[in-house]
């Protein structure tokens, strides 16, 4: 087995998530199962994050048709590198369907971090940027250090999408931060959010 | 009464009435033959964003986005992909989403491909243990309106509903054998 990496990876992904939502306005966010939940949610509860807690595999999906039916809001759909690896498809889609308003950030540890921290695939040969680029998505790369992701930072707000990012972060066990977990609570104050009282209706 | 060639051809076009009077804005499919003309209505009409996916749980994950984002959405698939489905309508039962699934079924009906047949005879049980209200009609003509009372329970519930067109509508498949 190889040598882990990700116990030296620079990047920390509560401050990544930080970092990624500072002055977000009204920027859609999606966060994958787990800790990507967790972190958006650490960052600062909004009506606007839609953060799931199963649906594996459906996260960059449920964006996508967030994106296509928003096209004016800018969606952000955060990531694990587990959650991705099992929707794996859906970013063929993604490219196929060019939303110029999604972005997507997987937070990679390289590890299923809520069921004992097993490796995925990502420590191995895997590559979710290659896989993105091979999709046919342009704008894609692995961040692995501050500097890289500071410039990545205004492409995730403004770059006409869509566009993929791979963040190395480090594995690490951090405090839970849970979001409202009924579904229909997340799914109502995301609707009066966005779209006012005429979602009610 | 025998499928008519004239029957045949139009319930692809009722249930594409279906979808415009219901303000469907994005279809989702994986194909099958038996929705050939449906998925070919949807991609030439610019009323409706028509979205193939890669497994019918992506198209699960869409249309709840779709509907977080204030648009209505249709789901097109064969009874073989009712089962990638399952776990992902967890999402849609729990956040209490609309859901309009129209899946043609195999291994229902003359099906000449055993392999189809153990989610032709499970589709239906699997999608109503996983919450989903199921329609399943026979009778092409009774395709539409059974379509529209799905809609109505799907998008005025919000509920998830799956129609489920017979084998015998669709003609078994052969192959040319």
């Amino acid at each position: 087995m190889d040598k882990d990496r990700s116990k030296h990876y620079a990047l920390h992904r509560r401050k990544v998530v930080k970092k990624l939502l500072e002055k977000r306005g009204e920027m859609l966010v999606v966060a994958g199962l787990g800790a990507p939940a967790w972190d958006i949610t650490a960052a600062g509860d909004d009506p606007l994050n839609f953060p799931l807690w199963g649906a594996m595999g459906g996260a960059v999906a449920l964006g996508l048709g967030l994106a296509l039916a928003q096209p004016s809001n800018r969606v952000l759909v955060i990531t694990g590198d587990g959650e991705m690896l099992m929707g794996i498809g859906s970013l063929a889609t993604v490219a196929i369907q060019r939303p110029e308003n999604l972005a997507i950030v997987v937070l990679d540890n390289e590890h299923y971090g809520e069921t004992g921290m097993q490796r995925t695939h990502t420590a191995g040969c895997v590559n979710l940027a290659a896989i993105a680029a091979g999709n046919g998505i342009s704008v894609c790369s692995t961040i692995k250090d501050e500097k890289d992701f500071n410039a990545i930072l205004p492409q995730i707000r403004n770059v006409q999408g869509p566009c993929f990012f791979n963040i190395k972060v480090r594995a690490e066990a951090l405090p839970l931060v849970l979001p409202p977990k009924d579904g229909a609570y997340l799914r109502d104050r995301f609707r009066m959010a966005l779209l006012g009282e005429d979602a009610m209706a | 009464m025998p499928m008519t060639e004239t029957n045949a051809k139009i319930w692809p076009n009722e249930i594409f009435q279906v979808l415009n009077a219901y303000s469907v804005q994005q279809v989702a499919y994986v194909p099958d033959s038996g929705h050939t003309r449906l998925i070919q209505l949807c991609h030439s009409s610019s009323e409706v964003k028509t979205i193939a996916v890669t497994t019918e749980e992506e198209g699960i994950a869409l249309l709840a986005g779709a509907w977080l984002g204030g648009q209505r959405g249709a789901l097109l698939m064969q009874s073989s992909g009712a089962g990638n489905c399952l776990n992902m309508l967890s999402l849609t039962r729990t956040c209490r989403l609309p859901l309009l699934m129209l899946v043609t079924m195999r291994g229902q009906w003359g099906e000449f491909n055993p392999w189809q047949v153990p989610m032709g005879q499970n589709a239906e049980p699997m999608l109503k243990l996983a919450g989903v209200i199921t329609f399943a009609v026979d009778d092409d003509r009774r395709v539409k309106d059974t379509v529209a009372a799905a809609a109505q329970m799907a998008f005025e519930g919000p509920a998830a509903t799956a129609i489920l067109i017979s084998q015998r509508i669709i003609g078994a498949k052969t192959f040319g054998k």
